[in-house]
C-alpha cells in the first residue's frame, strides 16, 4: 500500500467542476508510466500507454462530493447547493474546508424535529466571519467546498471522506505502475463530474472510443446489522459488478473478469445494486455501444466524512486490474 | 413587436412548428445556410466560411402546456400536463391543436365543494376541459386525442415589466435572432431546439450536430422575489440583471467561462446576477457532454410566474440579457476573453 500517495490523493481538494488540485497530482505520478498524457475541455486526464491492439479504456472519476456556495447573508452566513447526493441527516455539524483552505461547520441553530431541520432549507455554513463583508473576503458566491477530515489507514482498512472515488484513481495509478505486458491500447482516463451525473465518462468515452471499458469505483457493503441482501462485503475480494442503477454490465466482460481471478487466484465477489451509478453506464452507450464492465470496492458509509474500505480488498482490485490488462478479451 | 409575436405563438413540445415558422422568416437574410432536422430542431450558421473560433447559441422554441388525453362520452376533454403546476390550472382558458379550438378548465363550483375539497388543488385527473362541445361526436369534429393544449395569454406591457406565456424561452430565441441581425467576425451557429420542456431532448440530437468552440445556452429562469421570500430564497431578483448559471439539477458550468463572462459584464457595465438554486435543467447539460466536451455557459433572463400564462420579464433585464450576449460573443470571437 502506498499510504503517502493514498493520503495525498484523499486529501486533495475536488468537489464536481474543480477538479484542478486533484488532477495535477495524477498527473504528476503516472506520467511516467504512460506514453501520453492530455486533458480535455471539461477537465478529465486521459492517460494513454500506447499499443498496436483493441482499446481498452479505463476510468475512475476525481470528483467528489461537496457544497456550493449560493448565497452570503448580512450576518456572514452561507446557503449552500449540493454537488452530488447527501442525506441531510449526514451533514448536520459536519466540517467542511474551501479551496483557499478556509474552515467552516454545516449547522442549523436547533434541533427539534429531524425532519424538518435536517434540510437544505434550514443548514447553513458557519464560517466565524462576522458579516457578510467579512465572508466575501474569504468565500465568494459560487465557491465550493467539501467534508474536511483526516485519511486512516492502517493494515486492515482506509477511513477518509473523500475514498468515493480517489481509491479508485488509486487503483488504475498502482495498476499503470505494475503493468508489464499490457495486451490493449489503453487509456486510463481520470474522470471529471461523475457525481452529478457521469458527465466527463460520457465526453471522454467519445474521444476515446474504446472497445472495451472498465470503470472503478466504490460499491455498497453489505454486512452491517441491518443491511440488505447484496452479495458484496468489505474484506472478501475484488467486487466484479453485474449491475446497478446505470447499467447492466457486459456479460462478455463479467465473464471475463471472473476467469482472470480464477486463473490467478485472485480473491472476487460479485456486486450488485439496484441504486447509484458509475463512469461505466454512461460509457457503454458511447457512439454505437462498448462492452463495458466495472471493478469495485466494497465500502461503507459511501457520501459520509467516514467513507471504509478493505486495504485487502484494494490490494486484489490492483492485481485484477493488471491481470485483467494483460489477458486478451477472447 | 417580434417578442410579441414570439410569444403568442403556440410551441408545445412537438409542436413547434408555428415558432419555427416565424424564426426562419425573421433570420432567413442573416445567415448563409439554415435546416430543420429529424425532431424538428432548426439550426442556421452565419459565416459558414470563417476560420478561427465558432461559438454557437441555443434556446428551446417549446413552451410548457397541456396535452389531450381523452375525450369523454360527454364531450369533456381529459388531459396530460407537461411541467405545469396544477394547482393553477383551473379556469384557465386555453386553444386546442393548430385550429385554436376555445376551452375552458373547468372544475366542480366552490358551492358544491366539501370543506376538505376547498383546502386542497384540485388534481390533473379530476379536471378537464370544456370546449362547448355537448357530445363526444360533437368534439371529436374539432379536437382529437393527441393535440396539444395552449395557455391563451396575450403579450402586455406594464410598467418596466412584460406579460406573456413562453417567455422561456422564447426570450433565449429572441436574443439569437437579435444576434444574428448583427455581423460578426467569425462563425456562428444558431440551435433553435425542441422539446426541452419534456426532458432536454431536442439538444441531445443538436449537440451532435454542430462542433463549437463554445455553446451559450439562452435560457427564460425563475425570479423569486415576491412577497414573503426569505432573501436567502431569492433565485434571481428582477431588475438586477441577467443570470448567470453556476449549477443547476443537470449541470455544472465551468468557473473559467463564468469568469470570461463575468469580465465581459463588468468590462461593459452591464449588471449580472447569479442564479441562487441548483432545481431546474437545461439544454446546456446535454451540450457539455457532447462529443468529446463542450465549454457551455449558461445565461438567463428571470421571470416570475414562470412556467404559468402569466409570466414577467423585467424589459431592462431583457435589454441587458440581449446586450451581455452580443458582448459576449464579440470578445470570444475576437479572442479577447479565454
Amino acid at each position: 500500500m502506498n499510504e503517502k500517495l493514498l493520503k495525498d490523493m484523499c486529501q486533495a481538494f475536488g468537489p464536481s467542476g474543480s477538479e484542478c488540485e486533484i488532477r495535477a497530482i495524477i498527473e504528476a505520478e503516472i506520467k511516467n508510466y504512460v506514453d501520453e498524457v492530455t486533458t480535455d475541455v471539461l477537465g478529465n486526464l486521459i492517460a494513454r500507454k500506447k499499443a498496436d491492439a483493441p482499446k481498452m479504456m479505463l476510468a475512475g472519476h476525481m470528483d467528489q462530493i461537496g457544497f456550493l456556495i449560493s448565497h452570503i447573508d448580512e450576518k456572514g452566513y452561507l446557503k449552500f447547493a449540493n454537488i452530488g447526493g447527501f442525506s441531510e441527516y449526514a451533514l448536520f455539524n459536519q466540517r467542511v474546508k474551501f479551496k483557499n483552505g478556509t474552515i467552516g461547520v454545516i449547522r442549523s441553530e436547533r434541533v427539534e424535529n429531524m425532519k424538518a431541520d435536517f434540510n437544505m432549507e434550514k443548514l447553513y455554513i458557519d464560517i466565524a466571519a462576522s458579516s457578510k463583508e467579512e465572508a466575501e473576503k474569504k468565500v465568494k458566491i459560487g465557491d465550493t467546498c467539501v467534508y474536511c477530515n483526516e485519511t486512516y489507514v492502517d493494515d486492515n482498512i482506509i477511513m477518509t471522506p473523500a475514498l468515493d472515488d480517489r481509491i479508485g484513481c488509486y487503483i488504475m495509478i498502482e495498476a499503470a505502475k505494475k503493468l508489464k505486458n499490457p495486451v490493449y491500447d489503453t487509456y486510463f482516463v481520470f474522470t471529471v463530474q461523475e457525481e452529478i451525473g457521469l458527465k466527463g465518462a460520457r465526453a471522454s468515452g467519445y474521444t476515446v472510443d474504446p472497445d472495451y471499458a472498465i470503470s472503478f469505483d466504490v460499491t455498497g457493503s453489505f454486512d452491517t446489522p441491518n443491511a440488505l441482501k447484496f452479495p458484496s462485503k468489505m474484506g472478501d475480494g475484488a467486487a466484479i459488478k453485474i449491475k446497478d442503477n446505470s447499467l447492466i454490465c457486459s456479460p462478455d466482460v463479467v465473464n471475463f473478469m471472473e476467469k482472470v481471478a480464477k486463473d490467478n487466484n485472485i480473491p472476487y465477489q460479485f456486486e450488485i445494486l439496484t441504486i447509484g451509478g458509475t463512469d461505466s453506464g454512461a460509457i457503454q452507450m458511447t457512439k454505437g455501444g462498448v462492452k463495458a464492465g466495472v471493478v469495485s470496492v466494497p465500502s461503507r458509509y459511501i457520501h459520509s466524512d467516514n467513507e471504509m474500505c478493505s486495504v485487502k480488498d484494494v490490494e486484489n482490485c490492483v492485481e485484477l486490474t493488471v491481470k485483467i490488462l494483460e489477458t486478451r478479451i477472447s | 413587436m417580434l417578442i410579441k409575436r414570439l410569444t403568442d405563438a403556440n410551441g408545445l413540445p412537438g409542436f413547434e412548428c408555428e415558432v419555427r415558422e416565424i424564426i426562419k422568416e425573421e433570420i432567413k437574410p442573416y445567415v448563409d445556410e439554415m435546416y430543420t432536422d429529424r425532431m424538428g430542431n432548426l439550426i442556421a450558421v452565419k459565416n459558414k466560411n470563417k476560420a478561427g473560433r465558432h461559438i454557437a447559441l441555443s434556446a428551446h422554441m417549446d413552451e410548457v402546456g397541456l396535452c389531450v388525453s381523452h375525450i369523454d362520452k360527454d364531450g369533456y376533454i381529459r388531459f396530460h400536463s407537461w411541467g405545469v403546476d396544477a394547482r393553477i390550472l383551473p379556469a384557465k382558458i386555453v386553444r386546442i391543436g393548430k385550429d385554436r379550438v376555445v376551452g375552458v378548465t373547468g372544475t366542480k363550483a366552490i358551492h358544491l365543494q366539501d370543506p376538505e375539497e376547498r383546502t386542497k388543488a384540485l388534481p390533473v385527473d379530476k379536471l378537464y376541459i370544456d370546449i362547448g362541445a355537448e357530445s363526444k361526436e360533437e368534439a371529436e369534429k374539432l379536437v382529437e386525442p393527441g393535440d396539444f393544449v395552449a395557455f391563451d395569454s396575450e403579450y402586455v406591457e406594464f410598467g418596466n415589466k412584460v406579460k406573456a406565456k413562453a417567455l422561456d424561452d422564447r426570450a433565449g430565441c429572441l436574443a439569437i435572432i437579435e444576434m444574428l441581425k448583427s455581423d460578426y467576425p467569425h462563425k456562428l451557429t444558431a440551435c433553435f431546439v425542441v422539446q426541452e420542456e419534456v426532458g432536454l431532448r431536442g439538444s441531445i440530437i443538436s449537440a451532435y450536430q454542430i462542433d463549437a468552440d463554445l455553446v451559450l445556452n439562452l435560457e427564460g429562469t425563475i425570479a423569486a422575489d415576491t412577497m414573503s421570500i426569505k432573501e436567502h430564497q431569492t433565485v434571481n431578483i428582477q431588475g438586477d440583471g441577467p443570470s448567470i448559471s453556476m449549477i443547476d439539477r443537470t449541470s455544472i458550468y465551468l468557473k473559467k467561462y463564468i469568469d470570461a463572462l463575468t469580465e465581459v459584464a463588468d468590462k461593459n457595465g452591464i449588471p449580472y446576477q447569479f442564479r441562487r438554486s441548483q432545481m431546474g435543467g437545461t439544454d446546456a447539460a446535454n451540450y457539455h457532454v457532447a462529443h468529446g466536451g463542450t465549454p457551455v455557459v449558461g445565461l438567463a433572463v428571470p421571470c416570475r410566474y414562470i412556467h404559468s400564462p402569466v409570466s414577467i420579464v423585467d424589459k431592462r433585464d431583457l435589454e441587458n440579457f440581449l446586450k451581455l450576449t452580443q458582448k459576449f460573443v464579440f470578445a470570444y470571437g475576437n479572442g479577447e476573453i479565454l
